[in-house]
């Protein structure tokens, strides 16, 4: 059978009409995997066996009646997602052996609601980068064209969803690692609120900046996914106590008389001509179905990537000391040059003397970007109901082309760190292609207003039906 | 020549709360199989985060409380960055800038003997997580270390002096309020053979007709026993003199406490000082207390053992020995007082209550305060004997017992109780015990 195009919904649909198995779906995508993935190299771990073993379950269990949201159907993870007795490596070789004990809060919900895993995607080691090829299991390829980056970290997820390889895979997003290589792909990324889903069991990043989310097709299937994985758990104590919404319930409400905002400040740096051209398209299009579109103004987006490199770096170098070379089996200098780098810029950071220079400056700063984004989004003082962005400041770039310049790739984040430091939600969808390459435009909003991204997002999804486009591998 | 020495103290308490700091993991390790009482928080596995104990925190806040220190309405946790092998994040989640109690203080004597109070400030009062306990063995012929990960987490509250002690005296008497007071609280046993408290103090001396703190500071690290700070204050105050007198400047250095050769030792000195690279905990949002919880919490502390004594003293007409004996222990001076409300019916003075509990050294869980008062009645039926007769017997054993009588005078004070038996039986007779100690007492002098 053909599973390139499948989504949640079909998937589930046609278990519920006995179109075809969970096993049939199941070996469909594993075939696909066999047969495309030695070229796209999105899995790090492919876990054949289990998941064959998983579907028949499954198949009983739906003969048996049983009813799950997500019953059978398979999901990819990144390889920085804790799964107990599948090895997570981080995509680095000093954890090329770990096998972890526990499975991350995340992963056990999707397997209590009914998923089988198929297999773990490979990213930036310790998702570091923006394109993918800091990982130590080699690069992922854009399968658009398999000579230009998917985006990065979450490389192999993107890439996974795109192909046809997975319905949905899991992602983080610490500055743009989900919402990048959505855009890259032409798939829907989300990036929830900090502190919407739980970072427990998910190899730290940056943990004042991680956010856990997703890739996939469609926008109704990213509101499932989150319907299963938002919500406290008592094991990440920076979680919100306030309840998940319902984020299917106004999914089809139309976007007539939403008040979207363009920050000027996003729009003239640096953005290259192709992205510009598909954004004012874009804008066109929402205005189209009925939205406000105004100008807003974020003054602090500047010091967005200043100040998101010494918060980021400061914290990567503390959660990477675990690695200490004493457990997990192989030594620190196994670490790739990125991760090097970052430990030595942030241990500088924090040192006496220095902090309150710079991590005690960018945290003053982001407090001021935080204040920009409650500012925009005051509705009674003139604000908007949700900002709209291009996702990156460019189209895809050739792999190789950035690896000896981390500065440049540095810069490809600076649309996307500013909702990590502010801790909001942000969702890029597909809007359209340049040169056979996809483009993307993200839409932020304020906290917890997931449901209203969705909305605004299934919309301009509806009107412009991207997603309908596969590429030919 | 003759210094002033300027002591400070850190003491590590460790809490007796059923979990871990940050886990659900049993935070009971003492004894327990090692690496049995573990988790991925606290092995700290990758992806693993810390999930506060509100209890301990709690705990932390009553500690700082009772030691007079004000609380901090914002407050967080920070990240203290060191590698060491038993500590398996590479950083220990501590308080940096905004301890959860800080400016307190204690008061003590200045000497032994004396009535002249001396104040010691409590510079801050914070919440820590312990860590793993390093072996070094010898396995197969081979030398290694082993990690044990069941201490691992276990919350650890760090209480900080300021450089306020003159005297040994002063820091002894200190940690044994501070001791009486968490166990007064039920926070912790605070078990010093346990680990439950380890002290270190530092030590430094001032010239005299000098003013500000002296240039350099002797840090000794983790004594497990109030009397090796004993020890090791009179062993610093020597050999700093020494040095001093020999116009030299002592090291700036910390040093450990040698049991078995009596002296410190030097561990590493200053040039090698760590530079902890603090940063706020980003695994944990800021901690707030509204002014209605602390004054909660403030109502939830028991009588402390200071205010104890002043009111035994006071209301029961007790000696400040009798008193202080009877407030060591929060459950021992609760019974004392059941037992006076029982004894008011019998007319049963206080004092002789006291009497018979500190020299019989009732035991409390057995003995109820009726079968006491009972008893104390019973004692007093008493036959009497000639004064002259008691002294003689008295002489006779303990010129009979020379050998615990040295004992005694070595200071060995349960010899006492034996020596009481000894003339009780010579006596042949039910005499009111009181009398024969002070009899012994007296002749002992």
């Amino acid at each position: 059978m053909d599973v390139t195009n499948l989504t949640i919904e079909s998937i589930l649909d046609g278990y519920k009409n006995k179109k075809f198995s969970v096993n049939e779906v199941v070996e469909s995508y594993l075939k696909r995997i066999k047969r495309h993935d030695k070229e796209l190299n999105s899995f790090i771990t492919v876990c054949e066996k289990e998941a064959l073993e998983e579907a028949k379950k499954k198949d009983e269990d739906l003969a048996n009646g049983v009813k799950l949201p997500l019953l059978g159907l398979p999901i990819a993870l990144k390889d920085m997602f804790s799964t107990k007795g599948i090895r997570t490596t981080a995509a680095s070789n000093v954890l090329k052996d770990y096998i972890p004990s526990y499975n991350a809060t995340v992963v056990d919900r999707l397997k209590d609601a009914g998923a089988i895993i198929l297999g773990k995607t490979n990213h930036d080691a310790w998702a570091h980068g923006s394109s993918g090829e800091n990982s130590d299991f080699g690069p992922t390829k854009n399968p658009w064209n398999k000579e230009y980056t998917p985006g990065g970290s979450s490389s192999g997820s993107a890439v996974a969803v795109a192909a046809g390889l997975t319905p949905i895979a899991t992602g983080t997003d610490t500055g743009g690692s989900i919402r990048l290589p959505a855009s890259f792909t032409n798939v829907v990324g989300l990036k929830p609120t900090y502190g919407r889903v739980s970072r427990f069991g998910i190899i730290s990043m940056a943990s004042s900046l991680d956010s856990i989310g997703h890739f996939t097709k469609t926008v109704s299937d990213s509101a499932r996914i989150l319907q299963t994985t938002a919500g406290k758990d008592g094991y990440d104590a920076t979680l919100s106590s306030d309840k998940p919404k319902n984020y299917l319930k106004n999914l089809k409400n139309g976007i007539k008389g939403l008040r979207l905002g363009v920050p000027k400040e996003f729009v003239t740096k640096g953005l290259q001509k192709e992205v510009k051209n598909a954004f004012e398209g874009a804008v066109k299009i929402l205005e189209d179905l009925g939205a406000e579109t105004l100008e807003v103004s974020l003054p602090h987006t500047e010091y967005g990537i200043a100040t998101y490199y010494v918060i980021q770096t400061a914290e990567v170098s503390s959660n990477l000391a675990r690695f200490d070379g004493i457990r997990f089996g192989n030594k620190r200098t196994e670490f790739g040059d990125e991760a090097k780098r970052r430990i030595m810029l942030g241990t500088f950071t924090l040192s006496a003397g220095y902090y309150d220079a710079y991590y005690k400056r960018a945290m003053q700063v982001r407090t001021l970007v935080r204040k920009d984004y409650e500012k925009a989004f005051d509705l009674s003082s003139g604000g908007v109901d949700a900002i709209i962005v291009p996702a990156s400041p460019t189209t895809p770039w050739r792999l190789g082309e950035k690896v000896n310049d981390p500065l440049a790739m540095y810069l490809s984040d600076a649309l996307t760190v500013t909702a990590n430091i502010a801790g909001i939600p942000g969702l890029s969808v597909p809007a359209g292609f340049n040169n056979g390459l996809p483009v993307g435009i993200q839409i932020l909003g304020p906290q917890f207003s997931e449901d209203l991204l969705f909305r605004i997002g299934y919309s301009f999804e509806q009107k412009t039906e991207y997603y309908k486009q596969t590429p030919n591998l | 020549m003759k210094y002033t020495p300027v002591i400070g103290l850190e003491v590590h308490v460790e809490l007796k709360t059923q979990t871990k700091m940050f886990c659900g993991c049993s935070a009971d390790y003492f004894g327990k199989n090692p690496n049995t009482y573990t988790c991925p928080v606290c092995l700290g596995l990758p992806g693993a985060l810390p999930y506060p104990n509100k209890l301990a925190i709690e705990w932390c806040v009553k500690i700082a409380l009772s030691l007079n220190c004000k609380i901090k309405e914002f407050s967080k946790f920070d990240r203290k960055n060191y590698f060491y092998p038993d500590l398996p994040k590479g950083y220990q989640i501590s308080q940096y800038d905004l301890p959860f109690g800080h400016d307190g203080f204690i008061e003590v004597f200045k000497e032994k003997g004396s009535t002249d109070v001396k104040k010691i400030g409590i510079t801050r009062v914070h919440m820590e997580e312990d860590t793993g306990k390093l072996t070094h063995a010898i396995v197969s012929n081979e030398k290694v270390s082993l990690i044990d990960f069941n201490r691992s987490g276990v919350p650890l509250v760090e209480i900080v002096t300021e450089p306020d002690f003159e005297n040994e005296y002063q820091v002894i008497q200190y940690l044994q309020k501070l001791q009486k007071i968490v166990r007064y609280l039920g926070v912790s046993n605070a078990d010093m053979e346990k680990g439950d408290m380890r002290l270190e103090p530092n030590i430094s001396l001032s010239k005299p007709n000098t003013k500000g703190l002296p240039n350099y500071k002797v840090e000794v690290k983790n004594i497990n026993s109030f009397r090796f700070v004993d020890r090791a204050i009179q062993f610093e105050v020597k050999r700093q003199t020494a040095l001093l007198d020999k116009n030299q400047t002592p090291k700036q250095e910390t040093r450990g406490w040698n049991e078995v050769k009596n002296e410190t030792v030097s561990q590493r000195s200053k040039e090698e000082a760590h530079d902890y690279r603090y940063f706020p905990e980003p695994d944990i949002p800021p901690i707030e207390f509204t002014e209605d919880e602390i004054t909660s919490l403030k109502s939830s502390i028991p009588e402390l053992p200071d205010e104890k004594f002043k009111r035994f003293e006071q209301k029961y007409n007790l000696t400040s020995y009798d008193s202080e004996i009877l407030t060591r222990e929060k459950g021992l001076a609760d019974y004392f007082e059941e037992v006076v409300k029982v004894g008011k019916k019998y007319q049963v003075l206080p004092k002789q209550i006291a009497n018979e509990i500190i020299n019989t050294k009732v035991n409390t869980e057995e003995i109820f305060p009726a079968k006491l008062v009972e008893i104390i009645l019973e004692n007093k039926k008493t036959e009497t004997v000639d004064e002259s007769e008691l002294f003689s017997v008295v002489t006779s054993v303990l010129t009979e017992n020379a050998k615990a009588v040295e004992e005694y005078k070595n200071g060995k004070e349960n010899v006492l109780q034996f020596l009481i038996g000894q003339t009780m039986r010579k006596l042949g007779k039910k005499v009111d015990l009181n009398a024969v100690k002070s009899a012994i007492l007296e002749k002992l002098k």
